[in-house]
């Protein structure tokens, strides 16, 4: 099936209310044609409502959306030749799965043999030849979930939004389907919108990924960039797992910033000097997988010392829990290679990492 | 009826244009249920309240109370739904309990038993009872040649309250068993752990809880024993409200005051009854607040199962007895002061089939008509609730509801005074003229049962599986017809099935509103033939032929209503 243009969408500051509260506020956003774009956030904060107003099932309160540099607002839905996945696949039960598929296509009044085709493509796509006529409700809901993607390829249109399509199917089905998402999306260069609250969906799948919070876009940026310097203790959190450690800036640098951590520790660190002010408290996140134990008689004077608190033996590595002054604990995962030493319950340890592995974030 | 107006995200697209199609169809709908339904009840209300020279006065309502054949028939009529609902209840209250909180052989044949009375339309019953405990009736027969005695059972008003109470405790059964059913058990085993046991048990947990559901049951039995017109004509027995309109409508004519007066008294008491089983209604959710199981049933057999039939057959039996006395007369040639037809013939079933088929095809013509009608306007209505987005359409539930409080005769008298001496239209004549006012009747009278499983179908129907519809490319009339329509289509059909059976067995209204004899329904005819002796063999096959009709439509509507989602159909 050859994909048509695929689309640019832009968000101009939309928001949406229910009542007194803002479940979407100020979003602005530009969608690249062929990108595929992530909305990332817990349940809850509006991903689902920013979708339905880009497929016209609610109206912004505020700002407008552009697809292709035309306002869609006032565009029906059915007319808006936006392809929505539903949460539920929102399948047609009195209708087979042909039928399911060819739905769109009827409404576009094309030829008997066209459908026929053009299902049959649809169909292929997805791997699901020769279901043609079971109804959905004898369908697994592997198969459902495809039948809800071809109905919506199979009209080809500009625009391909996802409403969390993996988080009704069990854990193996969802790694499958992950990459078969992934493979169709590219062959097709279709714009896509894909909704998710798991983390590592988004960062597997995405060219690049906004993070929401109660409405609001926290953070945009390629997965890369919002795994590895993320600018909100919020994104930081919700995406891959975070230690932080409050500290305290000392001294401005021209390169970045030294901060004082629990225990007097100091410790130099990337950052831009014009954003920070000495004597401001602040969060270094320290990712898990970038931080290494060492026997505390060894090394340096960089990283601190800490106790080792818990460990669990994960297969391919070991997480550590480690306390650092009064209490503070962090999260090392250290690879389970053959020759690393083990450490136990009680041992001293220094924690060591490299500099620009750290980030510095404001505090709330 | 209970249909809370859900509010949903706007219909986007709507509301940009000066007038869009919703908001024509809210308002088409709504001028149409106006003149239907409201305009009739106002013309019946302002008659009963205007002077002589046109002012506001109350004085024909106040000289209402001082007639006394009029208070007679007022108390006569709360009487009578005063019994009917107190002994309904005696027989439909322990079946109710019986069925529900026990297993035993053969329950499901005794539920299907309980619910054979609703198929014999009350007029049809009476007369079958006639033939039965009447005067010269079978057990009246019997007992005068055994004892020389005779019990008038038939007589007056305990022929009615009779007729009555053993036609319509099924409602009460069904509402009361709905609500039984609905009691969280873990309160019954609570009380059952504090040491309440059997009696006790039902008397200080169970009755309590399930009062709503039974109140709901019993003031919609209330609404019908009143508003039944049939009944009490078919034993000659007038000194009730519904006959006393009827009389001075028919006999002194449509100026006569008090017909108005009379009909208004009707709708007060009627609505009082329908607004109190809502209020009954709305106490029925606490008592189903936290359901955590199904009840286990009791599990009876042996010479408890025994016990149960036994009961169960005392309560029914006199209620099936019309059944097996309709059967008979309509074979019956000569059946007149014996036990049993003395003998017997297929004539009657000849003369309605083949000699005068006006009757029957004019109730299928009819009935089909307003069913078919209402349910297109049920759908339209419930859709209009549910996913519109126009202001106003709010009042479309209200008008659409108020049927259930408007008794048959009402109307009737209502469509007679507005469409009096007016040419509708592209007829030539006046509406009431032709039989085109039998279907609006029907129409109108039945039209809550449509809107009513039209809203539960759409309301099960899961938003998405329109809005996927429409995200392919598919409008809001393309959606309804492609998606909506099919997937409510068997509430939509099990609304219709109700609609059409019961307009088919309408007298309340029918029998104010046949323009000529050969325009008559089913209904009518029965009511025709019954009038004389030689008419009541054709008469009853007239009415086995209602009940068959009656019959299979319910069985038909209840299994579509299973799986349709149009919850039950007898309850309010
Ligand atoms: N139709 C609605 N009416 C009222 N509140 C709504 C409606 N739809 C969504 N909300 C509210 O808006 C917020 C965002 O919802 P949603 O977009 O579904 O979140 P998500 O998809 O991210 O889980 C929630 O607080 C939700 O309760
Ligand atoms: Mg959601």
């Amino acid at each position: 099936m050859s994909p048509k243009l695929s689309s640019e969408v832009r968000l101009e500051g939309v928001g949406k209310r229910y009542g007194e509260i803002w479940a979407v506020r100020d979003v602005t956003l530009t969608i690249l044609p062929g990108e595929f774009f992530t909305l990332l956030g817990p349940s809850g904060c509006g991903k689902t409502t920013l979708l339905r107003m880009i497929a016209g099932f609610a109206r912004p309160d505020a700002g407008r959306i552009l697809v292709d540099g035309e306002p869609i607002d006032a565009v029906p839905p059915w007319k808006r030749d936006v392809g929505l996945v539903f949460q539920h696949y929102a399948l047609w039960p009195h209708l087979t799965v042909y039928e399911n598929v060819a739905f769109g296509l009827r409404e576009r009044r094309l030829p008997r043999a066209e459908i026929a085709e053009k299902v049959s493509a649809a169909l292929t796509q997805v791997g699901l030849e020769g279901l043609e006529a079971r109804r959905p409700s004898q369908l697994s809901g592997g198969q459902q979930q495809r039948v809800a993607l071809a109905r919506t390829l199979a009209v080809q249109p500009r625009l391909l939004l996802l409403d969390e399509p993996l988080s009704n199917l069990d854990a193996q089905l969802r790694a499958q389907m992950r990459i078969e998402l992934a493979r169709l999306q590219r062959d097709l260069a279709i714009t896509t919108i894909y909704v998710t609250h798991d983390q590592s969906e988004a960062l597997a799948l995405s060219n690049r990924v906004a993070v929401l919070q109660s409405g609001s876009v926290v953070e945009e940026g390629t997965p890369e960039d919002i795994y590895r310097r993320p600018r909100s203790r919020f994104a930081a959190e919700f995406v891959g797992a975070a230690n932080l450690l409050p500290v305290q800036v000392v001294e401005l640098r021209e390169t970045g910033v030294l901060v004082e951590a629990v225990g007097g520790v100091r410790l130099p660190v990337p950052g831009d000097p014009v954003r920070w002010r000495t004597g401001a408290r602040a969060l270094l996140c320290l990712r898990p997988e970038a931080l290494r134990i060492e026997e505390a008689t060894l090394g340096r004077e960089t990283g601190f010392f800490a106790t080792v608190a818990s460990r669990v033996f994960e297969g391919d590595r070991h997480i550590y829990e480690v306390k650092v002054g009064e209490g503070t604990l962090l999260r090392v995962e250290l690879p389970a290679l053959g020759e690393g030493r083990i450490f136990r319950l009680g041992d001293r340890v220094r924690v060591e990492f490299s500099a620009e592995s750290a980030v510095l974030l404001p505090q709330s | 009826m209970n249909l809370p107006l859900i509010r949903r995200a706007h219909a986007p697209g709507a509301g940009t244009r000066l007038w869009d199609p919703e908001g024509v169809l809210v308002l088409a709908l709504l001028l149409l249920l106006a003149a239907g339904i409201l305009y009739p009840l106002l013309q019946v209300l302002s008659v009963a309240v205007a002077g002589d020279t046109g002012g506001f006065t109350l004085r024909h309502l106040v000289a209402f109370f001082r007639r006394p054949l009029f208070l007679e028939s007022l108390l006569n009529t709360l009487a009578t739904g005063f019994l009917a609902v107190l002994f309904g209840s005696m027989v439909g209250v322990p079946l109710a309990f019986l069925t529900v909180r026990h297993a035993f052989p053969g329950k499901a044949v005794l539920q299907t038993l309980g619910m054979l009375p609703l198929v014999i339309p009350p007029f049809v019953g009476a007369v079958a009872f006639q033939q039965i405990l009447g005067r010269s009736g079978m057990v009246n027969l019997w007992l005068l040649e055994t004892f020389g005695t005779t019990l008038p059972l038939m007589e007056g008003l305990t022929g009615v309250v009779l007729v009555q109470t053993l036609h319509y405790f099924p409602f009460i059964m069904v509402n009361t068993a709905a609500a039984l059913a609905g009691v969280d058990p873990s309160l019954e085993e609570a009380a059952q752990n504090l040491g309440a046991s059997g009696f006790r048990l039902f008397r200080r947990v169970l009755l309590p809880l399930a009062l709503p559901g039974y109140a709901a049951g019993a003031l919609i039995t209330f609404i019908r024993v009143i508003d039944d017109l049939g009944t009490p004509l078919m034993l000659n027995y007038t000194k009730l409200l519904a006959p006393q309109a009827y009389l001075r409508v028919t006999t002194v004519g449509l100026t006569d005051v008090d017909g108005y007066v009379i009909c208004v008294i009707l709708v007060v008491l009627s609505v009082l009854a329908l607004w109190g089983s809502k209020a009954a209604l709305g106490l029925s959710e606490y008592a189903a607040l936290q359901r955590s199981a199904e009840v286990e049933p009791r599990r009876l057999s042996g010479a408890s199962a025994l016990a149960a039939w036994l009961i169960a057959a005392a309560l029914l039996g006199p209620a099936l007895l019309p059944h097996v006395g309709i059967f008979l007369l309509s074979f019956s040639k000569v059946w007149s002061l014996s036990l049993l037809p003395t003998v017997y013939t297929l004539g009657n079933y000849e003369e309605i089939l083949f000699r005068t088929t006006g009757f029957i095809w004019n109730t299928l013509r009819y009935a089909l008509l307003a069913a078919a009608a209402d349910v297109a306007l049920g759908a339209a209505i419930a859709w209009l609730l549910l996913r519109g987005s126009v202001r106003g359409r709010g009042w479309l539930d209200v008008i659409a509801t108020m049927p259930l409080a408007i008794p048959g005769v009402v109307l009737a008298v209502g469509y007679l005074r507005m469409f009096h001496g007016w040419n509708f239209p592209g007829l030539g004549e006046p509406l009431t003229a032709t039989w085109l006012i039998l279907v609006l009747a029907y129409a109108m009278r039945r039209l809550p049962y449509t809107v009513r499983s039209a809203y539960a179908a759409l309301q099960q129907l899961p938003l998405a599986l329109e809005e996927a519809a429409q995200n392919l490319g598919a409008n809001r009339l393309r959606t309804f017809a492609r998606v909506t329509a099919p997937l409510m289509a068997r509430g939509l059909l099990a609304g219709g099935l109700i609609a059409f059976i019961t307009s088919a067995v309408e007298l309340s209204s029918t029998i104010l509103l046949v323009p000529r004899i050969e325009l008559g329904p089913l209904s009518y005819g029965i009511y025709v033939y019954m009038q004389s002796a030689v008419g009541r063999g054709p008469g009853a096959a007239l009415g086995v032929v209602a009940i068959v009709l009656v019959g299979c439509g319910t069985w038909l509507a209840h299994r579509l209503a299973a799986r349709g989602g149009a919850g039950s159909l007898f309850r309010l």
